[in-house]
């Protein structure tokens, strides 16, 4: 194995997460920890009520873990910025009065990174890496779902952030859409080498983009494992099974299921 | 036996390249074209209105109850050549502009102090419960005394008629504003004017829009009434006085065409101007039909 740097881009540490709802205070992860590098393809996994999401959006600075840190680059994390982009599951994260083009100019403007020709021309390239340059004056309403995310995945690309944080994004396309979407994600990835903290539900989907995988077990967040993966989900020789099997069983062991029995009883 | 669904081939086709396609566009029918424009639909409907107001005022025979149609557009069409009648509008739209102009701005000052802090929102929220529900004119006595005879007394009130349902409106717009559009706005480090200005105002550009039209129709009706009720308050009075003037002369075509005046203008802001911006805006954008 190579070595590991000393200095990771993002490392989150014994982070929990508590949000308040109108009766209670909801832990939503507890002491969680892990460390990505760059160019990594990071998917935080786990069933719903796991706390993925709400850890991403702690990463994205949205909200304060009140236990533990995360630090971007050496700086801790404690409201949003530009330097985290965000792709979420909505579509209605394009503002729908802003063509394609204006809104991926739109995010370089406001933030400052670039103005006028040098944003056009910013937004354009990366326009062009989805393959939407046919569709750059048109209106988000306009598209389809997977253009759509198309869009915000190039405005989060052209902002070139130090991390894109995804929020389950291709959860609300139809399957042969997602498929597609995944390819073409992992084919950005090749030509950018970006890094990325991914997160979804689906098992197949994180062994298809992750080269490595955190296990989050649910009620409230916390870390089960963390597991590289090739993405061919072949089986494995030292453990005799494929991946995705083996995190089928690790997230849906009788261990758990008995649990969850307690739990409810 | 149970049914059982007939065994089918199956087939597999080659596609038409789209250059090769035959099918044209269907034109629309004459009636489809016509039927399709707004401004078609809505003359027609002016039209039956008309024609019932003049059908029931013949059949009443009386023009000192109710003047005919075509009595009052006389009527309109006399006091319009005279330059009458678009004097006193004009004087009438001069006060009311005034005053719409102020109460938007006081309504987008208050309303973006209310999504900047909490205590501005409590206070917005505090000051619509009280103020919005006092009719404007009722205030008209107390701004006579604190701001005397004039113009200033009438833009008051219509400052008051207009402030309120137009930042009860943006307020709710803004609370209306997607989570996921919010968190857009903050992750390109977007903080407050800017971020009202370039996120939520365009986000809750619907709701603001409808404000703008209850506004102005408040405008209207508050303006119209404190004329009628306290006369004309500078030389030249507006239409509300005009109106008044001809019923003391019993002249009823005559206050018909000043009412017939406010509808016109009524019509005429609402399918050019109101339409205009959201034809541009909200529906250019998806976020109305």
């Amino acid at each position: 194995m190579s070595a590991v740097p000393a200095q990771p881009l993002l490392r989150v540490e014994g982070v929990t997460l508590q949000y308040k709802t109108r009766e209670h205070l909801v832990t939503a992860t507890y002491r969680v920890s892990f460390d990505v590098h760059p160019a990594d393809r990071f998917v935080l996994l786990g069933p719903s009520g796991c706390g993925k999401s709400t850890l991403l959006k702690a990463v994205g600075g949205y909200l304060n873990p009140v236990e533990g840190t995360i630090r971007l680059k050496g700086v801790e994390v404690v409201k949003p910025g530009a330097d985290r982009m965000m792709v979420f599951q909505e579509f209605d994260q394009l503002l729908p009065w802003k063509t394609v083009k204006q809104n991926v100019m739109f995010a370089l403007e406001a933030s400052g990174r670039l103005k006028g020709k040098a944003a056009e021309e910013r937004a354009m390239a990366y326009i062009e890496k989805v393959n939407l340059t046919r569709f750059a004056d048109n209106l988000p309403h306009t598209l389809s779902g997977g253009m759509k995310q198309r869009v915000a995945i190039a405005r989060g690309m052209a902002m070139e952030p130090d991390i894109l944080l995804m929020d389950e994004p291709f959860a609300a396309l139809d399957a042969l859409t997602r498929r597609k979407m995944q390819d073409e994600l992992m084919q950005l990835w090749e030509d950018t080498r970006f890094t990325v903290l991914f997160v979804t539900h689906s098992i197949p989907e994180a062994v298809r983009i992750g080269n490595r995988i955190l296990l989050l077990s649910p009620h409230p967040g916390q870390v089960k494992a963390e597991l590289g993966s090739d993405g061919r989900d072949e089986v494995d020789p030292s453990t005799g099974v494929r991946l995705s099997d083996r995190i089928h069983r690790m997230l849906f062991s009788g261990q758990d299921v008995e649990e969850d029995a307690v739990h409810h009883a | 036996m149970r049914e059982s669904a007939p065994a089918r081939p199956d087939f597999v086709r080659e596609q038409v390249a789209e250059h090769d396609f035959s099918v044209v566009n269907k034109p629309l029918t004459a009636w489809d074209k016509v039927y399709g424009s707004g401004f078609v639909r809505k003359a027609f409907l002016l039209a039956v209105l008309a024609g019932i107001w003049q059908a029931y005022a013949s059949y009443l025979g009386n023009s000192l109850v109710l003047p005919t149609f075509t009595e009052t557009l006389q009527s309109f069409w006399k006091l319009v050549a005279s330059g009458d009648l678009p004097k006193r509008a004009l004087v009438s739209m001069k006060v009311l502009l005034q005053g719409y102009a102020i109460g938007l701005v006081l309504a987008l000052v208050v309303t973006v102090l209310a999504m900047t802090s909490r205590l501005g929102n409590d206070l917005l929220e505090t000051l619509t419960a009280m103020l919005n529900p006092l009719p404007a004119i009722a205030l008209l006595p107390l701004a006579l005394i604190w701001l005397g005879l004039g113009n200033a007394s009438i833009v008051f009130v219509l400052v008051h008629a207009v402030m309120w349902p137009i930042a009860l409106n943006t307020h709710s717009g803004f609370q209306g504003v997607s989570a996921t559009m919010r968190m857009v706005g903050r992750n390109y480090g977007l903080r407050g004017l800017a971020y009202v200005a370039k996120i939520l105002m365009p986000a809750a550009f619907p709701h603001i829009l409808a404000g703008l039209k209850i506004g102005w129709a408040f405008a209207w009706r508050t303006l119209i009434a404190a004329e009628l009720v306290f006369g004309t308050t500078s030389g030249s009075g507006g239409l509300g006085w005009f109106i008044y003037e001809n019923k003391n002369v019993l002249d009823i075509p005559a206050v018909f065409a000043g009412l017939f005046t406010v509808i016109l203008i009524g019509l005429v802001v609402e399918n050019f101007v109101f339409r205009l911006i959201e034809n541009r805006t909200v529906r250019r954008w998806g976020m109305q039909h």
